[in-house]
């Protein structure tokens, strides 16, 4: 975020789970991002159906914001607990709309902060149901700020459409009787006013669904995968968007995800499957046969923190060198970690072409934070006419034909053997998790293990040449040096501008081709005077990497393992404490 | 004409002991596969670790040999990729009942149009004479000299129960017999279990050939395998009289006819058809 915007407000709605928050969240980006703005959306939540506190944070700007910081200037309180869990972080005069019937409003937050009283559950009652609190605060929010209310009753009506006309009817009348309430009673005493304005218009989605439309656009035509948050609403998304064009299967449980998208990807398929680190540690074992069979696969593995059960709804960067490690025996694998949701994008595309044009396993690593949060997207970053779809070396027919039997394994300069199908025609094509020889037939001789254990490991040097540098920003010299990857790039690239302006020099690298490691990690590691790793886990488990991989050593690290995301204002605190300022 | 030679192997050393039940099982399943007139390039088998699994090595087909246990959901898998495959599982009692029992219990359900053989020895042979879950209660065994003090289970009686489309039960020492079952169970549509009774020279002293041998007897003319309580109670049969031949038909849906897109052609040529540009109106959802 830089100083040149003029508009940069984060809004906040709370309240328990089961009172529709993240509705509310999601509605209310839309509207914005309609209405003109950028916006970035954090969601906080517990895992609970019912109960707890949750909240969705919206960030709202005249230009592209990638990070939410912990700030707040527009609170939305549908229960009774929100305005005491969020005080702390409201910048004084805040906006708190509230509905007084349900709680009473404190003395102090009262001096300090504006306080709107709403009658939401009188309003929802009126409507028909106690459950439309939320959308009455959502007509109430856009009337006090000004805003548009078509816009709204538009979405509203996209968003309940398969729900019938009644629901929409109400959800409609629920959240003009908050518009009206607030534009009758509060027009002109509120400090902020956002009217619609003119710009280009902007796409809104969440990272896990750009994976899932990026797998489509790839061409995965089989996924198999067992629920587990914070990574269902991938597949969940490809299905609503493509159901008929893609085959998916619920699995009984995560190793027979993996197995079963090693199946179809045997029978020439681009498979996926999705999960959080517990299912992915059962998938262990299919993963390191994916490496023995050379069967090329994806593995979308959305992180949350661990260890075991861990905090199921919330963030944290802890699987890379689990990933990195992952499954038993040794053998090639790439990580991508999505930075954004256009990266996301590009990455899964990028994946199954890597998958097939190696055969190996691609993990696509994000977490929690960066699936979870809504962001404005420029279309044009979504470059459809741009993608290829690369399957790597066939077999010709003519090679199936003559050769009585299949080399599926063919030890080959690369490493990579030309593929075929099973079910093509005259082609025997076996393989083993067993070490084999070329026909994939089990074998015990050292020479043909090492021939093969050779051969697959040649394919990391091959598929070095396909990733990419990393991403570096800001002044050549500098005195303090950033490093991150994955899901942190909004915050560190916001704290590295935040930086800046407080004179303290900073740049960047961002890292999203995490591994293999690229040659220019350990360059930028040499280059810097002071480099700290950010990660969001307790080991820094990207900075062991940077040592273990370009024998450089960073400064240090700024790690948080609180289950929540870096804000920008976080990471310009820990370096400057770092810098004794 | 396809011919028993197109099923030679290019694999000479086989690693069972002489002897060995799986020797007629092979021999059983390269003649039902010849007699069926079908290509080796046409049939897909999937194993996954044990003597047993090694089988598909020993015949000329297409062939992923997966881990412990996971046969049913690669099997599945590839089914669904492309249903024109003759896809062929084929595991051990350990494999199928032990490790891989929930994918088993699942893959019944599901009902995917493929052969699930278990060639069933009551014993684990390859990690040297362990129970398996199909060893008889009180079978002495070397790590259990006072005997097995769990029941067995009964594969045909949870197979009924869940509805499986196809059940069977064969017997190793009886070649034809096996070829015959294994026509139907490769001609059926949908979730065909056969499980052989497959004597181990090595580590099962008790079911020996001749045990066996002296026990089964085949189902008669009159035997109705679509009437799930007769053939449930027949399921229980064990001891002195053990029934073999088709336990088991339920009619219904297969996996792949619950999938739109695979009513078009196989998933394998949609794949080659996928054009990125073909899913470019999707992204307006997101305006």
């Amino acid at each position: 975020m830089s100083t040149e915007s003029s508009i940069d407000l984060n809004f906040r709605v709370g309240g328990a789970a089961g009172q529709g928050v993240q509705s509310v969240g999601g509605v209310l980006s839309k509207t914005f991002a309609r209405g003109g703005y950028h916006i970035f959306t954090h969601q906080d939540y517990e895992s609970r159906i019912r109960g707890g506190h949750s909240f969705f944070h919206l960030r709202l700007s005249d230009m592209p914001v990638y990070a939410a910081p912990n700030r707040v200037n527009v609170l939305v309180a549908l229960d009774d607990r929100t305005i005491e869990i969020h005080e702390d972080v409201m910048v004084p005069n805040s906006v708190i709309i509230c509905d007084r019937k349900l709680r009473e409003v404190s003395p102090e937050v009262e001096r300090v902060h504006d306080i709107f009283d709403v009658p939401l559950m009188d309003i929802a009652l009126e409507t028909g149901n106690k459950l439309y609190v939320n959308t009455v605060a959502m007509g109430a929010s856009l009337g006090l700020i000004e805003f548009d209310f078509d816009i709204l009753a538009g979405l509203i009506a996209e968003q309940f459409k398969k729900k019938g006309q009644t629901i929409i009817d109400e959800n409609v009348k629920a959240a003009r009787l908050g518009y009206e309430f607030t534009q009758q009673n509060y027009k002109g005493t509120c400090c902020y006013i956002i009217k619609p304005r003119t710009a280009p218009k902007t796409m809104i989605l969440t990272s896990n669904e750009a994976i899932g439309i990026g797998a489509l656009f790839a061409g995965c035509k089989f996924v198999s995968a067992y629920p587990m948050t914070p990574s269902t609403s991938i597949w969940v998304t490809m299905k609503a968007l493509a159901h008929d064009d893609f085959v998916f299967v619920q699995t009984e449980d995560e190793l027979a995800s993996i197995n079963m998208a090693l199946g179809a990807a045997y029978g020439g398929v681009r498979a996926m499957t999705t999960t959080s680190g517990g299912g992915f540690a059962l998938m262990n074992e299919g993963f390191s046969l994916a490496g023995a069979t050379e069967t090329p696969i994806v593995v979308a593995l959305v992180s949350r923190p661990g260890p075991a059960t861990g905090l199921p709804t919330r963030t944290e960067q802890s699987d890379l060198e689990y990933v990195l490690h992952a499954g038993h025996g040794e053998f090639p694998r790439v990580i991508f970690a999505p930075s954004c949701q256009e990266e996301a994008f590009r990455l899964t595309v990028k994946a199954f072409n890597m998958a097939e044009k190696y055969h190996v396993a691609v993990v696509i690593l994000q977490d929690q934070h960066l699936a979870d949060s809504y962001r404005t997207v420029d279309p044009a970053d979504f470059n459809i006419d741009a993608i290829k779809i690369e399957r790597g070396p066939m077999a010709t027919e003519e090679e199936l034909k003559t050769s009585k039997d299949f080399k599926s394994h063919r030890v080959t300069e690369s490493g990579v053997s030309p593929r075929a199908f099973p079910g093509t025609k005259d082609g025997i094509i076996a393989t083993a998790g067993d070490e084999h020889d070329e026909y994939g037939h089990i074998i015990e001789d050292a020479e043909t293990r090492n021939e093969q254990m050779e051969k697959r490991m040649r394919k990391l040097d091959a598929l070095m040449k396909d990733i990419e540098e990393p991403l570096t920003y800001g002044q050549e010299a500098a005195d303090v040096s950033l490093i991150g990857w994955g899901s942190t790039y909004g915050a560190i690239k916001e704290a590295t501008d935040l930086l800046n302006e407080e004179g303290i020099s900073t740049n960047m690298m961002h890292v999203v081709e995490v591994f293999p490691v690229h040659k220019v990690v350990g360059e930028f590691v040499t280059k810097a005077k002071q480099s700290f790793v950010v990660e969001n886990n307790y080991t820094g488990q990207y900075a062991n990497i940077i040592r273990a991989y370009t024998g450089k050593l960073p400064t240090g690290g700024i790690n948080k393992y609180d289950g929540r995301p870096f804000s920008p204002g976080y990471i310009v605190k820990e370096v400057k404490r770092r810098m004794g300022a | 004409m396809v011919t028993i030679e197109d099923y030679e192997s290019r694999v000479k050393d086989i690693a069972w002991c002489p002897g060995c039940g799986n020797f007629p099982i092979l021999e059983a399943l390269k003649q039902a596969l010849v007699e069926l007139n079908l290509e080796p390039w046409q049939v897909a088998m999937v194993s996954g670790i044990g003597q047993s699994s090694k089988l598909p090595h020993y015949l000329r087909v297409n062939e992923y040999n997966e881990l412990h246990g996971r046969i049913l959901p690669a099997a599945t898998g590839l089914s669904l990729a492309n249903h024109e495959l003759v896809v062929i599982g084929v595991g051990g009692d350990g494999d199928g009942y032990g490790e891989g029992g929930n994918h088993w219990i699942n893959a019944i359900r599901r009902n995917p149009n493929m052969t699930y053989i278990v060639t069933n020895n009551q014993i684990y042979g390859l990690t040297k004479g362990q129970a398996s879950p199909t060893t008889d209660y009180g079978m002495k065994t070397k790590d259990e000299p006072g005997g097995i003090h769990i029941p067995a289970m009964n594969p045909m009686a949870v197979a009924i129960s869940l509805d499986c489309s196809f059940v069977a039960r064969c017997f190793a020492g009886d070649l034809d017999f096996m070829k015959e079952i294994l026509k139907k169970a490769i001609n059926h549509k949908g979730f065909a279990f056969v499980d052989i009774l497959q004597p181990c020279v090595t580590w099962n002293k008790v079911n020996t050939y001749q045990w066996y041998r002296e026990r089964v007897y085949k189902l008669g003319d009159d035997y109705d395998p679509t009437d799930k309580f007769a053939a449930f109670q027949k399921a229980q049969e064990w001891g002195a009289q053990i029934p073999i031949g088709v336990l088991y038909l339920f009619k219904r849906p297969i996996l792949k006819d619950d999938y739109v897109p695979l009513q078009r052609g196989t998933l394998l040529d949609l794949q080659k058809e996928h054009k990125p540009s073909q899913f470019k109106d999707l992204l307006k959802k997101f305006f």
